[in-house]
């Protein structure tokens, strides 16, 4: 960290590390609230902040909490930011909450957020790890708008429906509703993963799972898996 | 309608039209991870199966206490909570109780936890305004309807590790094309009920 600065910090989420297309993190909410660029976009600043307070948090508390049950203390403060997300939504974009529905209460179970405490937060000090935070969010906020402007194009045939901006394309686009329909989110998706794969110059990944499973070095469960890829703090 | 209408009515919305995995999308870490192989995919559909049913068992009283106390907000927290300490509990009942059942199925119950779509089943309940019955059968079956698509993933991916891939798309973005395909497929029972 020393070496790079912290800018490093912000930056690798975005291409080299970006935990939806080179580590495959968060799929659901990925592939469910895509099929329109606005709730994509929604969704993928919701975690980030979200993400932002949590890594703060357990930043600032990873000297207080104690390793043995560490886990059930991030799920509460994720939690907790998550139920603060839905309250602000539903107060001031109630449509955006309409939309979003349970998903916004699924950011919790989101392993981006889990995987980033554990493997981030809480080695590291406040500032780096909000920068974390920053980073990973508009990683993730940026993949998930890019699925979601693809989807929308090819599937309905307009951009940011909804908003001020949108951007409606005549009825003589050619539009495919398959792009609407999860089937599409995962083709857009598989093309997009392949497409970073050649970008990053690495090869993508063999399987989701444990391996790309940030819990990997504490979950009992994967004895079997490989170790999954620690921080070099 | 009477109650075996509604039951198998329920049943086939969860494992055909509404399917959680290849409709929703919910559940997609466990479907793209487990489904390698034939046996653990039905392993974890076992394990899925019964957590989602004692989850929604649990996390229902739960519900009507804090909306007496009217403190819904706190469902969230309260029950990833219940879902996490109940995963434990499963654990260590099963390890000392049925040791056979146990050793089948111990290796997938850390990873439920952070499975979206055990939380998602238990908020739908309450979203849905199902009984305390039903809530537990639609809990099982999707978790029934997860199961059927990890199943089905297994022998579809079986085949691709066989196909000759160009080399970008090797790994996963082949097998998310794959489960594109899959999902297509079930979108022909879509207005069936």
């Amino acid at each position: 960290m020393k070496n790079k600065g912290y800018l490093h910090e912000f930056t690798k989420g975005l291409l080299k590390e970006n935990p939806t297309l080179v580590g495959l993190l968060g799929m659901c909410p990925t592939l469910a609230v895509t099929s329109q660029a606005f709730n994509a976009l929604g969704m993928g600043l919701a975690t980030m902040f979200v993400l932002v307070g949590s890594n703060l948090m357990i930043s600032l508390l990873r000297k207080v909490i104690p390793a043995t049950v560490k886990l059930p203390c991030y799920i509460v403060i994720i939690a907790g930011f998550v139920t603060i997300v839905d309250f602000l939504l539903h107060g001031f974009l109630p449509e955006l909450h309409e939309n979003l529905g349970t998903f916004l209460s699924l950011i919790t179970v989101n392993c981006i957020i889990l995987g980033r405490a554990e493997m981030f937060a809480s080695k590291n000090p406040p500032l780096p790890s909000v920068l974390d935070g920053l980073g990973m969010g508009a990683g993730f906020t940026l993949s998930l708008l890019a699925i979601g402007t693809i989807r929308e194009i090819l599937g309905a045939g307009s951009w940011m429906a909804g908003t001020p901006i949108a951007i409606v394309f005549p009825d003589a686009f050619p539009t495919l509703s398959i792009f609407s329909s999860t089937a599409g989110g995962f083709l857009t998706l598989g093309v997009l993963v392949a497409l970073a794969g050649l970008l990053t110059k690495k090869k993508p990944p063999a399987e989701v799972g444990c391996a790309a499973c940030p819990m990997a070095g504490s979950c009992t469960g994967c004895t079997a898996a490989p170790e999954g890829k620690e921080e070099t703090a | 309608m009477n109650l075996f209408q509604s039951l198998i009515t329920t049943l086939l919305a969860a494992v055909l039209t509404d399917n959680y995995v290849l409709s929703r999308s919910i559940g997609i870490c466990p479907f793209l991870g487990v489904s390698k192989k034939l046996s653990s995919s039905l392993g974890m559909g076992a394990a899925v199966i019964f957590v989602m049913g004692c989850a929604a068992a649990a996390t229902y009283p739960i519900y009507q206490l804090l909306a007496m106390l009217h403190l819904e907000y706190l469902q969230t927290v309260a029950f990833i909570l219940i879902i996490a300490l109940f995963v434990q509990l499963v654990e260590i009942a099963m390890k000392k109780l049925l040791p056979p059942l146990y050793r089948a199925l111990g290796v997938y119950l850390p990873l439920i936890t952070t499975n979206c779509a055990v939380l998602n089943v238990t908020l739908n309940n309450i979203d849905d305004g199902y009984s305390y019955g039903m809530a537990i059968w639609n809990a099982i079956c999707v978790g029934i309807g997860f199961t059927i698509a990890l199943v089905i993933f297994s022998g579809v991916r079986s085949r691709i590790e066989a196909a000759d891939i160009p080399e970008t798309f090797k790994g996963i973005p082949a097998t998310l094309v794959a489960a594109a395909l899959v999902s297509v497929s079930f979108t022909a029972f879509s207005g069936m009920i």
